[in-house]
Formats: C-alpha cells, sequence, structure tokens
C-alpha cells in the first residue's frame, strides 16, 4: 500500500473545463439567442497516489471521460491545473518539462474497434510510441521489444504481422494495451476499458490488468460507469455528477457506506444477481441538461433530502482524511451515515 | 509471390470483379486503349507526324471495308493523307498523357487541401471551403479556359507550343480538385475524432506526422474511386478545350482535335475522319467511367 | 390460452456467402408461456438476436431459416408470405430495439406514431385511437401525457424515448413482446426503470416476453426462466434462479464466475475475477462436437466427437455429456 506522506503521483486543482456549444455566430446573431457554455467538468480536485487504482464513475455526461481527456492533454482545461508528480502540466511557461512528464503517462480507450489504426499492422501500432520516444537504439531491439509486449499481453509473436480487423474485441484491447506499455509509462488513464466488451473478455482484461500492474508498479486512473467492475479494480473511488466530485473515499468504505445521496442512488441501482426477481425502488428523474444545470447543488431535484439551502448554495467537497463528500445533508448531520 | 497471387485472385475485390461481365468488359476496352496508345510507336501501322512519309494523293481515302479503300488505311485517311487509326493511337497517347497528370494534379492539391482544412479546422477549414464553393459555382471547362487564356496573354509567343500542354495539364486539374478537397475534409472530420488519432496525441506525435501517418492513409479510398472517373472527365475536357481550338498545339493532335479536324468535313461525305476518333473517345472515357463504378461499390463496405 | 405462447422447435438459421454456409443459430428449441418472460443471455455473437429476428421474420438476406418451426399461439409463422408476417408483427408480436434513437421516426411526432400504429392494427377511430395513445403513454410513466403528445422523439431523454418506444410495441396489444437489449443503450438508473416498468406490464397485460439480452443483472431482476446462448445453441435453460445460483452447464458456471458483483454488505479488495479461457469461435470456425469443448474446463473425449442434445438436469434442461449418463 502506497505510504499517504509521499506526493502524490497526480493532483488535480480545481479543475474545470467548458465547450461552447453555441449556435453558429450568423443564427445567434439573428435569433438573439445567447451563448451557450456547457460545463462539462466543474472545480474538480482529487488526487492519485503512486501504485494505487483511483477509480471515476458516473453515469453518460457525469464529465469522467473529460477528465481524463484533461489529464492526458487531449483538451486544455478552461480553469485550474493538473500536477504530475509536482511539475504543472497546464503550466505555458513549463512547457517542454510538461511534454516530459506526459510521456511517463498513457491512455487505454473505450472503443476497441477505433482505437487502432485499420491500415497499420499490430506490430507498428505497438511499435509507435517507441520510436516517437526513441527508446529503442536499433530495429532489432524495437522488433524483440514490440514481441516481449505481446506476450505480457497475452499475445502471440506472429500476430504482429496482422491488422487490427483481424482480431476480437478482447484482443483489440490487449493490443491497446501493450501499446500503452510500450512507452514504459507510470501512469495509465483507463477510459472505460472494458466497456465495449462481453463479460468473460472483460475478466480476462481486468485480471490482466491487475497482473500488469503489480507486475510494473503502474498507476491507474480508472473511469467507469460499471459500479460492479469498479468494486474489483479500485483502491479508491470518486463518484462524479453532472461534472462535479460528490463523493470520494476508499473503496471498501464507499461500497460498505455510502453517504452522498447520489452515490446510495448509484449502488442501488445496480442489478445484483442475489436478488432474483426482486428490486429496490428505482430512483426518480433523470439526469438534468447539462445546458441548464439545476441551482446549488446538483443533484437537489432528485435528492429525498434535499432542502432549501441545496437548492441555493453549492456544497463543496470537504471532508476528513481520505474521505470527501459534497452534500449539505452530510455536512449538517442531517443524514445518518447509515446506508 | 504466388501465394500472393492466389490470395489476392481469391480476394472479395477480385471476386467481385470476375463476376460482373460489364466490368470484366470494361477493363478489357479500357486495357486495349491503354495498350495502343502507349505503344502506338511500335503498334501503329504509319507514323501521321513524319510529314516525309505523308501523301496527298491519299488523302480522304475511304476505311478499307468500303468501295475506294485500301488495306494499308484500315480506318480512312484523312485532308493531309494522314492514318486515321494511326493518328488516333497517337492522338489517344496526348489525351491520356493530359488526362492523367491533369488527375493527379488535382489529386494531389485537393488531398492535401481537404486534409488540412478537415484536420485544423477552424478559419482554415472556413477559408479553403468559401474557395472551394466559390470555384464550384463556375463550370469546370469556363475555368480551364480561363486559366488557359491567361496563360496565352502572358506567355511569349514563342514558347507557347511547348508550354501549351503543361498550362492544359494546370487548367484542367486546376479546375477539379475541389470534389476531392471536399470528400477528403469529410472522411477527416471523421477519422479526427476516433481514438486511434487521439492514442496517436497522446503518445506525442505532431499534428503533421498524424495526418500523414494515420488520417491519409485511411481517407484515401474514397479518392481513388473519384480518381477513375475523374480521368474520362479529363480526357473528355481536354478534348472539349481541343475542340474549341485552345488545348494542344496542332502539331500534337489529341483526340479532340482529330474531331475538330474531322468536323469540317462530316457533311461533305468523309465521315470516317471524325467519326472513328469520337468512337475512340467514347469507347475510352465510358470504359473507364465503369471501372469506377465498379470500384466505387466494390469497395463500399455496405453494400457487400 | 393452455399452451405455450410461442414455441420455437429445432430452429436453423443460416448464412449463405461464397465460403460456404454459416450456421448462426443451430437447433435452437424454447417455449414462452403467457404472461412469463423469459430471458435469452449470451455473449456477441452466440445468435441471440437473429433468434429474435427470425421469430419476427426481420432476418436481413441472405441470412434466412434453413429449418424448424416457429409457433405462435399454435398456428406456424416460420414460413408465412410477406404480407401475412406483416399483417402478424405488430399486432400479436410488438418488438423493442436497443438503440431508442433510431427506432423513432424523427420527423414525426410520438403521438403520430403512436396513432399510425394503433389504428393500422386495431380498428379503432382517430379519437379513439389517440386516447388510446394517450393511455399507453400514462402507463408507460410519461408525465404530462396530454402535452407530450405532439413532441418529437428529439425532445426526449433517452430514458424516455425507450418508454415511448416500449409504449408502440405495446400499442397493438401483442400477445408477445421481443426485446432486443432494450436497456443497453440507457444509464444504469433508468435502466431500473426501464426493467420494472417491462416486468409490470408483462405481468398486467398478459404479455410473454422475450428478454435478449447479455446483461445478467437484468436477467436476475426481470426474467422468469434463462436460456444461455453460445455459438447458436442454446448450452442451458431452465428457471432463473436456477440458472444463475445452480448452474450445470460448463459454460454457465464460467459465465456467472466472471460476472464482477459489488459484495453486498461492503467490503471486497481487488479478487481476480474467474475467467474463462479463449474466445467465442467464429461463424465459419465453430468446433466440431460441443462447441464449447475446447474452452471447458471439464471436457471428456466424447465432448470433441459428439454434441451434445439437452438432457434435463433438477429444473433445467442442459446440453452437456457431464449429464448424459444420469438421464
Amino acid at each position: 500500500m502506497p505510504s499517504a506522506v509521499e506526493q502524490p503521483l497526480l493532483r488535480l486543482r480545481g479543475l474545470g473545463r467548458d465547450f461552447d456549444v453555441s449556435r453558429p455566430w450568423l443564427n445567434r446573431m439573428l435569433e438573439r439567442a445567447p451563448r451557450q457554455l456547457l460545463r462539462a467538468v466543474d472545480e474538480v480536485s482529487f488526487e492519485v497516489r503512486r501504485g494505487e487504482t483511483l477509480a471515476l464513475v458516473g453515469e453518460s455526461g457525469c464529465g469522467k471521460s473529460t477528465v481524463a481527456r484533461l489529464i492526458v492533454g487531449l483538451y486544455a482545461p478552461s480553469r485550474g491545473a493538473v500536477e504530475f508528480d509536482g511539475i504543472e502540466l497546464t503550466d505555458p511557461g513549463r512547457a517542454a518539462e510538461a511534454r516530459a512528464a506526459r510521456r511517463r503517462m498513457q491512455m487505454i480507450f473505450q472503443d476497441p474497434y477505433a482505437s487502432l489504426d485499420p491500415r497499420w499492422r499490430v506490430r507498428d501500432i505497438v511499435a509507435e510510441p517507441i520510436r516517437v520516444l526513441g527508446l529503442a537504439r536499433t530495429r532489432g531491439a524495437e522488433r524483440s521489444r514490440v514481441r516481449e509486449l505481446l506476450a505480457q499481453v497475452g499475445l502471440a509473436a506472429e500476430d504482429g504481422d496482422k491488422f487490427p480487423h483481424e482480431f476480437s474485441g478482447g484482443q483489440r484491447q490487449r493490443i491497446s494495451i501493450a501499446r500503452a506499455l510500450s512507452g514504459n509509462p507510470e501512469f495509465l488513464v483507463c477510459d472505460e476499458p472494458t466497456s465495449a466488451l462481453d463479460v468473460s473478455v472483460q475478466a480476462q482484461i481486468l485480471n490482466l490488468m491487475s497482473e500488469l500492474q503489480s507486475r510494473l508498479g503502474l498507476t491507474y486512473l480508472f473511469i467507469s460507469h460499471n459500479l460492479a467492475v469498479v468494486s474489483h479494480v479500485a483502491d479508491r473511488v470518486g463518484v462524479m455528477y453532472l461534472g462535479r466530485l460528490v463523493e470520494l473515499a476508499e473503496a471498501a468504505e464507499l461500497f460498505a457506506r455510502p453517504r452522498h445521496p447520489y452515490t446510495r442512488m448509484l449502488l442501488d441501482a445496480v442489478p445484483r444477481l442475489e436478488a432474483i426477481g426482486a428490486r429496490r425502488t428505482p430512483v426518480a428523474g433523470e439526469v438534468p441538461d447539462p445546458l441548464a444545470p439545476p441551482t446549488g447543488c446538483a443533484f437537489h431535484p432528485r435528492c429525498p433530502h434535499a432542502n432549501a439551502r441545496c437548492a441555493a448554495e453549492r456544497p463543496a467537497l470537504e471532508g476528513t482524511g481520505a474521505r470527501r463528500i459534497a452534500c449539505h445533508a452530510v455536512s449538517e448531520g442531517r443524514l445518518a451515515p447509515s446506508a | 509471390m504466388r501465394a500472393a497471387l492466389a490470395r489476392a485472385w481469391d480476394s472479395d475485390l477480385a471476386y467481385s470483379f470476375r463476376r460482373s461481365p460489364v466490368t470484366v468488359a470494361a477493363a478489357l476496352v479500357a486495357l486495349a486503349c491503354v495498350t495502343g496508345a502507349l505503344c502506338a510507336p511500335w503498334l501503329a501501322p504509319h507514323n501521321p507526324f513524319d510529314l516525309a512519309s505523308l501523301n496527298l494523293l491519299d488523302a480522304f481515302t475511304p476505311p478499307a471495308w468500303t468501295a475506294k479503300g485500301s488495306s494499308t488505311f484500315l480506318l480512312g485517311t484523312d485532308d493531309q493523307g494522314r492514318d486515321v487509326l494511326s493518328t488516333i493511337m497517337y492522338g489517344a497517347r496526348i489525351s491520356l498523357a493530359v488526362g492523367g497528370a491533369a488527375v493527379l494534379l488535382s489529386m494531389l492539391v485537393g488531398v492535401a487541401l481537404g486534409l488540412v482544412a478537415g484536420y485544423f479546422g477552424g478559419a482554415l477549414d472556413a477559408f479553403i471551403m468559401r474557395v472551394a464553393d466559390v470555384q464550384l459555382s463556375f463550370p469546370a471547362i469556363l475555368i480551364a479556359l480561363l486559366i488557359d487564356g491567361v496563360a496565352r496573354v502572358m506567355l511569349p509567343h514563342e514558347a507557347q507550343d511547348v508550354i501549351a500542354i503543361p498550362v492544359l495539364v494546370l487548367a484542367i486539374g486546376a479546375s477539379g480538385w475541389v470534389q476531392y478537397a471536399r470528400t477528403v475534409r469529410g472522411s477527416t472530420l471523421v477519422e479526427k475524432n476516433k481514438e486511434y488519432v487521439q492514442a496517436a496525441r497522446v503518445i506525442g506525435r505532431r499534428p503533421a506526422a498524424i495526418m500523414l501517418a494515420h488520417v491519409l492513409p485511411n481517407v484515401t479510398g474514397p479518392v481513388l474511386v473519384i480518381g477513375t472517373i475523374h480521368i474520362a472527365t479529363a480526357i473528355i475536357t481536354e478534348a472539349t478545350l481541343s475542340f474549341l481550338g485552345v488545348g494542344v498545339p496542332p502539331t500534337r493532335p489529341s483526340l479532340g482535335t482529330l474531331i475538330r479536324v474531322g468536323n469540317d468535313f462530316l457533311f461533305s461525305g468523309e465521315w470516317w475522319i471524325t467519326v472513328f476518333p469520337g468512337i475512340a473517345l467514347v469507347a475510352l472515357a465510358l470504359s473507364v467511367n465503369l471501372l469506377g463504378d465498379w470500384l466505387r461499390d466494390a469497395l463500399n463496405p455496405r453494400l457487400r | 390460452m393452455s399452451g405455450p405462447l410461442l414455441e420455437v422447435r429445432g430452429l436453423r438459421v443460416e448464412f449463405p456467402t461464397r465460403r460456404g454456409r454459416l450456421v448462426a443459430v443451430d437447433g435452437v428449441s424454447f417455449s414462452i408461456a403467457p404472461g412469463e418472460v423469459l430471458g435469452v443471455v449470451g455473449e456477441s455473437g452466440a445468435g441471440k438476436s437473429l433468434t429474435g429476428m427470425a421469430i419476427i421474420g426481420l432476418l436481413e438476406p441472405p441470412g434466412r431459416i434453413a429449418a424448424g418451426e416457429i409457433l405462435l399461439e399454435g398456428e406456424r409463422i416460420d414460413r408465412l408470405p410477406p404480407e401475412r408476417m406483416r399483417r402478424i408483427r405488430g399486432r400479436r408480436i410488438g418488438a423493442i430495439f436497443q438503440d431508442p434513437l433510431t427506432s423513432l421516426n424523427p420527423l414525426y411526432t410520438i403521438g403520430e406514431q403512436l396513432v399510425e400504429t394503433i389504428l393500422t392494427h386495431l380498428g379503432l377511430g382517430r379519437e379513439g385511437a389517440r386516447r388510446r395513445a394517450l393511455e399507453l403513454l400514462a402507463e408507460v410513466g410519461i408525465p404530462a401525457p396530454e402535452s407530450r403528445f405532439s413532441h418529437y422523439p428529439h425532445q426526449f431523454s433517452g430514458g424516455m424515448r425507450q418508454r415511448v418506444v416500449i409504449a408502440l410495441a405495446l400499442a397493438a396489444e401483442p400477445r408477445l413482446v421481443i426485446a432486443d437489449e432494450p436497456t443497453t443503450a440507457l444509464d444504469v438508473s433508468i435502466q431500473a426503470q426501464i426493467v420494472a416498468l417491462l416486468k409490470r406490464l408483462a405481468r398486467e397485460h398478459g404479455t410473454a416476453v422475450m428478454l435478449i439480452t447479455h446483461d445478467m443483472g437484468v436477467i436476475a431482476e426481470t426474467a422468469d426462466r434463462v436460456a444461455v446462448m453460445y455459438a447458436g445453441r442454446i448450452a442451458e435453460i431452465g428457471p432463473v434462479g436456477e440458472v444463475i445460483h445452480a448452474a450445470r452447464h460448463p459454460y454457465t458456471a464460467g459465465l456467472m464466475g466472471s460476472i464482477p458483483r459489488v459484495a453486498s454488505g461492503g467490503a471486497q479488495r481487488r479478487g481476480r475475477l474467474a475467467q474463462i479461457e479463449g474466445s467465442m469461435p467464429r461463424l465459419a470456425a465453430i468446433p466440431g462436437g460441443c462447441a464449447f469443448h475446447p474452452r471447458c474446463p471439464r471436457r471428456l473425449a466424447r465432448c470433441s466427437l459428439e454434441r451434445p442434445s439437452q438432457v434435463p438436469v433438477a429444473a433445467n434442461q442442459v446440453a452437456c455429456w457431464l449429464y448424459a449418463e444420469r438421464g
């Protein structure tokens, strides 16, 4: 277990990202429509410790994928900062350092059918980071490293000669993992890596990722909407809703004693194989339109414990130690801690 | 090698080719035209540009199978005693060369601009597309005429003949790039958001490298199909320009020139001087067009 | 109505390709009683969607039903001419597909689409059809149906759209509803709502439901019986509790083991999930004998030679040589 005293590998401070989804300029002029800004990520802060797996969960539109892309640099943040091993990645003044730091992180994507270039052979796909980062001195060294990586993810050396379309979804994810590992990263951002896979294939990939983590000492940020999967892989879990982080806790704690009303709702909604035929009361309402989020706490329209303050004032993420919650009911003591 | 050929023969593409009699016929016709054109110096019975071998007395000989025809001149001769068959073969050379070069130029310019517009978006994209829109509102022939006319005025008179063909290639090429640009831009917009491009960005590759190494190979499919059909259009455009007198110089006649020249004699009875080049042009354009049609359907994954 | 509502016997769906005939559904037999929810579960490529399509008569050519019988209320429907099949679809069989976005026509209001379906299949006048449509919308839980009647599909959220699709499927009061992955495209909290809705409607209307999905959790909560498919064949079929907790077929057992679960009551640190080695065979390369034998941890010599037939084991029917002797 990583020590809590040392510097976290990744730290997000007040990270925010807006998308301009206004109608084209001409239409806006003619219809006198206002600019429309979508707050995909709003004031998100957390740390990831070396060697651990932090999971970010939430339903579609909660911003977890956007957070992933902000971390690896596919989007630039509108507010806030991303710090990797103490280096601020989003500071324009330290761009060279940031680039070097970014080389130590890689990403695994959700769609195994779109994340590999269909025109490239597998060995070239896996070798790309090696070439770009200049990690192999000779072609021979590169080729043997590729063979090693393919073996590490459970593929044969001959598979390097084939094209992606010759492989199944699970095998393609293995290729993606091999590609991510070929740059010798310390930190892997995994964006729903098994959501598109069948259940038995998912088990293989999750087991593989777990093995690789302990063997190579990797740190994972695991994004998922599937709480059951998360309960198997995560050390700590962050729950997101409409772009905001609402709860952050050790996994065991979160699943045993969820505190935030949304977390409880989410856990309630997970279908349980044990409960044949029965079903807890399904929750009311749906995720609101992110273009017009509710005032105050974003969850208050669906929350059974909401009061006037919840509608007016946005709760801050506060808490002790490893546990942080953004909920007025909890901080005011109105909500009993038991599930 | 044999194994590779066997696999190619058995592939879906070759299979769909073999199954379509129209496509096979079109391919054979196109092959015949191209071979005839390329190997003109060896296959043609006469050399129509060798002024010494021409004899005015041979002029206006009708085709071999008619009453006054002669077997030396299978398709007859024109007003200067040139063998029509040989002239067609040499003329097709010019037509194919100009058509091919023009298409290549269009493709290069169009694909490059389309890639850049699609990948970078924003103002650059808007600018390129507006230029494309403006150009599309003019017929291609007019644009070619414009470029040609300007070149003629700007260049010294002596250089005209030498420069004529490159200018023609430039004119036809410049009038045809828009289709490629639009298609490639559309495909680029789609591919750009796919995760393999994002993966390349995360790895740290530069935009230019990503465009060339990842996006380009994945957007060239439709370009090939457009190119095949465009060759036919380019050949016809060149023929039209030559017919109008602003294409290739008269010393190196293409199929279009032949048709123009023969046109004057059409109604005075010497029909073969214009009809045979016309048939040759139609055969070439049609067969290439049909090949393009087949290619488009064969490459369309949804139709398979 | 005493017999089963839907009976499928020995269904075989083939795809002729130039490389030979691919068998996507191979000798599938099952039945559904009125008011019962049968779950058909399997991974991608198992043939469950194709089974559903074959029953509705919407197999895309060149796919075709090569053998077997499909009986709806005792009447054969697998060899009907297209016109008669069209009348049965909608009226006696309703369908719910995965993507609510493409199941609804974006150019018509949902009211118009509902009314059109009702008018086509029931003999009500315009007014009657409109009333019935509003009733249906209320029944599937659309708030303020009168005002939403004239809204277009894009004005609804994903969960609401799927409710509208369910309303459409039920509009003509079908006896059988085939739901193909109805909750896969929805968020987990919405899934719960849709699943509860389907179950309630099945009970109240006595409709038989064939629920096709890869999500065992949804099956656990909705289905009465479940059929587990593998490589176009049914590996095991039985009451849902039996199949999930007392799976007999090695594939079913492997599948159940590999499903991640949130342990009730909390702490469950990072267990390794049980995994089945290898992957489902491609249609062109289905192994001889039992299709699962190359991946089976308990295979016998017989398994690679002969394809097992279904034998009853307790309350389930299992297609596995391990149980053949017990008869």
